[in-house]
């Protein structure tokens, strides 16, 4: 199986494996030309990030138990309450920060146990446990707040959503330290793409050709040094934008890597064969709902941060935007099937979407028709061609 | 009229970058039971799927010509409703809804204002079965009945469209013995109310005791058609026209060297996991050694599979009892994981139910069980992973272009390969193989069988528990009779038969059963 994958064959491959990177680069091509390039514009560019921000966090944490076959309803409701329990701690109580937010992800590694304990080891449908967990961390959200927004939270808490590093390193109207980061970066996003690459060809396997593996290289780092140089000229490096870069890379090598990321797959993929393959099927289940437990309450503070409250009706429908990311990212509703760049890509469409649509004036209710739209035809599409490449019989 | 029923001349079918089909003759003589033969992905199924319409007209070349004028079917519907129904392998029933449901789904018998006439209905369907030698009520719900009863309300669900030819797909697969006798009989009874029929078979003795006549497909050719009464249309003859060689030795050769005691089981008693007083196995007790192959024989429900599988991390029944030991050592395996930390394998009869992720590629098929072996803390080397997939590909011979793809477009013997190197990866030492050649043809069970025999060389020790006696007779060592939970007997191969076999798997208790 030695050999170098010719450049056509290379190009049909990942057209097909890659349909949804081509739909991004449409959609984002589109509304740039629609709102006359305001869509790319530094200081846009930074707030979609800031503002989309905890749906990609959420989605990071529901692709896994979307790929397991199972769903979370109760994701909004669990960012709403970790969220109140973190301003109970720092306004109410005039406790540090710090201590709201460690209050807030304890208790989401709580609540992410009590969920994974019914579906894991009672054997309740996700569908159901979560959303009584919808109804029920929504109460609990009500209780501690009294019905009533809190705020604000004031410094440093909102740093973390709202914070920029900026002017560490100086530099002429544009930030040097963000630059800095974004170089490290891409130098090793192309290490590590050089040492996998070095690691198949080791193990005789089909590589692309070493020109067309640089330009690969080269077109990547470029189109994310500019994308960083858009963020130095605006507000410098979001804090979120490195917590967000932390969970994707993070959560990408758990999935595609790791013995835990395997059994999430196999149990999606054939429920039986896993328990009969040796997989833990029961405590790979629970530590999927910790930790999307974990990551909503990431979420819930990342947004009680960003709008230096916490309101009663935080989170709402959050659930459905990162269910919906997930699936216009790929995953399929039978389970065994996604991916983490997949499940982000979805989301970054969604928010380039809505963002473009803002930016035009359109209407919020037009606004939901698209975005719903959309969904159905990017699960259209993913069956279509799916169908069409024969991975799915029948 | 002509004394064909149907006639397919020079069928051909292609699909992207394959030819499934070249000029494929078929002709069916009206009344006649015919039978169609060939290795798995020969083109069997294709025909029938182009003959019943799921591959519309325009999609192959060639002509149709049933019962006198050529056809050009869209769907299966315009087939059926020229009396041509298909029977899959895989049954068709809605599990939760009655057998005259069942029957009539699709085709409701409508009374006044185009409702259901729930009488009508029942009545017809209790006619339907009484033709079917069924007594069962039609209201009752079809997941309770076995499949063997299935199978026999598929046919009377084909009754009821008025049927003149009906397709059977491998209809005894999945039957037992006495399911399958019954099958054919009802089939001669169809042949003398002169319904045609076609059946799709891999199993020779049948295709020998009820097919007027026999046609081989090979590599998408018919090869020939033979005429089942005249002397020369031997079995042999059959094998040899579907594999294109002389299979002049169904089973390899293998000289055993038997070795120490590997595993012993003693007095191993699971119960039903939701009858709680129903034993399912009683009192189990069997060796296997190094170098060894046991074979079980049993009945279908004798608790084959019960016993594979509880013994197997107790991953079937409650309440188990017995004890297990390993080269004279007491071991103690209450999860999968913990078997397969003592070199236990077990390898499913129903591998797209319980043995593969059909979604996934070969690769990751083969490392499902041996995840722990090509990882370091937790972390999954990519690279190892796919080399041991290529030596697995090439050491057992997995027909495919790449190990990267999925699993369910495979054929069965394929699939079975990847099943048996995921297990043969582990490292076991006792591999516990449940119908190892279970719907694969006749090619791939000579390869699964030289597997087996590399592995007993290599000092691993194989139980096969199998509804064929002949390949128990072919490849064991010893066999063990399974009848009721029980085993009644053991056998060493020199002296075995298949019908003192036979006598023992249908041996009941002297004493009372109940408990």
């Amino acid at each position: 199986m030695t050999g170098i994958a010719s450049i056509r064959e290379l190009m049909t491959r990942n057209v097909r494996q890659s349909g949804i990177y081509i739909a991004f680069v449409v959609i984002v091509a589109l509304f740039t030309f629609i709102t006359d390039g305001l869509l790319l514009n530094p200081n846009n560019l930074s707030n979609l990030v800031l503002q989309y921000s905890y749906i990609l966090i959420l989605a990071i944490g529901m692709v896994i138990v979307i790929i397991a076959g199972h769903i979370d309803l109760s994701v909004g409701s669990v960012v709403a309450v970790t969220g109140a329990i973190s301003a109970t701690i720092v306004i109410k109580n005039g406790l540090p920060w710090w201590m709201g937010v460690l209050a807030a992800l304890a208790a989401g590694l709580v609540i992410g146990a009590w969920q994974g304990f019914w579906v894991a080891f009672v054997g309740i449908p996700a569908f159901i446990v979560t959303l009584a967990g919808m109804l029920l961390f929504r109460g609990l959200t009500l209780l501690i707040l009294d019905n009533i927004s809190l705020s604000p939270f004031g410094q440093p808490y909102t740093t973390i959503a709202a914070g920029f590093q900026n002017g560490l390193l100086g530099g002429p109207g544009y930030d040097v330290f963000t630059l800095v980061v974004f170089g490290v970066a891409v130098a090793a996003y192309a290490f590590s793409q050089w040492r996998a690459r070095r690691g198949r060809v080791a193990y005789q396997q089909t590589v692309e050709a070493f020109p067309l593996f640089v330009l690969k290289i080269v077109i990547v780092g470029a189109v994310v040094m500019w994308f960083a140089y858009q963020l130095a000229s605006s507000r410098g490096l979001p804090n979120v934008l490195i917590l967000l870069a932390f969970l994707i890379v993070t959560y990408s090598l758990v999935t595609s890597r790791t013995v835990f990321g395997r059994h999430v797959y196999a149990i999606g993929g054939n429920l039986s064969a896993a328990q009969l393959s040796g997989v833990k099927v029961k405590w790979v289940n629970f530590f999927i709902f910790v930790n999307i437990g974990f990551l909503a309450s990431v979420a819930g503070v990342v947004f009680s941060s960003r709008s230096n409250a916490a309101q009663p009706a935080a989170g709402n429908m959050f659930e459905l935007d990162a269910i919906a990311a997930c699936f216009i990212g790929g995953a399929a509703v039978t389970g065994g099937v996604g991916k983490v760049t997949g499940a982000m890509v979805g989301g970054l469409i969604m928010a380039v979407m809505s963002n473009g649509m803002q930016l035009m004036g359109v209407d919020q209710s037009v606004q939901q028709v698209v975005k719903g739209l959309v969904l159905l035809l990017a699960v259209a599409f993913d069956v279509w061609n799916k169908r069409r490449a024969g991975a799915v019989s029948r | 009229m002509s004394t064909n029923i149907l006639e397919m001349r020079s069928i051909t079918k292609t699909f992207p970058g394959v030819k499934a089909l070249q000029d494929v003759t078929l002709e069916v003589r009206r009344g006649e039971i015919h039978a169609i033969c060939g290795e798995n992905g020969a083109g069997k199924s294709t025909l029938m799927k182009v003959l019943s319409g799921v591959y519309p007209h325009g999609t192959y070349e060639g002509d149709i010509v049933f019962d006198g004028e050529t056809v050009s079917f869209g769907s299966i519907n315009d087939s059926e409703h020229k009396g041509i129904v298909i029977i899959h392998q895989e049954l068709a029933l809605v599990p939760y809804a009655s057998v005259a449901e069942n029957i009539f789904l699709g085709n409701e018998q409508r009374g006044a204002g185009g409702l259901i006439d729930w009488n009508k209905t029942n009545h017809m369907a209790a006619a339907l079965l009484a033709r079917v030698g069924l007594k069962e009520n039609p209201t009752t719900p079809v997941g309770f009945l076995g499949v063997g009863k299935q199978q026999l309300i598929e046919i009377a669900k084909a009754l009821s469209k008025d049927v003149r030819l009906l397709i059977l797909d491998e209809p005894t697969a999945a039957l037992n013995d006495s399911d399958s006798e019954h099958l054919l009989d009802l089939l001669r009874e169809l042949q003398r109310e002169g319904i045609t029929s076609i059946m799709i078979s891999h199993k020779l003795n049948e295709i020998a005791e009820i097919a007027d006549r026999t046609t081989i497909i090979r590599d998408g050719r018919t090869i020939e058609t033979l005429d089942m009464s005249a002397p020369t249309a031997t079995q042999d003859r059959i094998i040899k026209g579907m594999v294109g060689r002389d299979l002049e030795h169904r089973y390899p050769e293998r000289t055993p060297q038997i070795g120490e005691e590997m595993l012993r089981v003693e007095d191993w008693t699971v119960h039903h996991p939701t009858q709680a007083d129903r034993l399912v196995v009683d009192g189990a007790s069997f060796t296997v050694r190094a170098g060894e192959v046991v074979g079980i024989a049993g009945l279908m429900g004798a608790g084959r599979t019960e016993l594979a599988m509880s013994l197997f991390g107790h991953s079937y029944g409650r309440n188990i009892t017995g004890r297990v030991y390993k080269r004279g050592e007491e071991i103690h395996m209450r999860t999968v994981s913990e078997a397969i930390g003592h070199g236990i394998a077990y390898a499913t009869e129903d591998r797209k139910k319980y043995g593969l992720n059909l979604i996934e590629d070969i690769k990751r098929n083969i490392s499902a069980a041996g995840l722990h072996k090509m990882s370091r803390r937790g972390w999954v080397n990519d690279n190892e992973e796919l080399k041991v997939a290529e030596e697995y590909r090439a050491s057992l011979n997995i027909k495919t272009p790449s190990v990267l793809a999925v699993v369910g477009k495979l054929s069965g013997g394929n699939q079975q390969k990847v099943v048996l190197s995921k297990w043969i990866y582990t490292d076991a030492d006792v591999l516990i193989l449940d119908e190892p050649t279970r719907g694969i043809d006749v090619g791939a069970k000579y390869e699964i069988y030289t597997i087996i025999n590399r592995l007993v060389a290599a000092g691993k020790a194989v139980v096969v528990i199998s509804s064929e006696l002949p390949e128990l007779l072919g490849i064991c060592d010893r066999i063990y009779t399974l009848a009721f939970g029980r085993i009644t007997g053991q056998v060493p191969v020199a002296q075995a038969t298949q019908e003192r076999l036979m006598e023992l798997m249908t041996m009941e208790k002297e004493t009372d059963k109940v408990q």
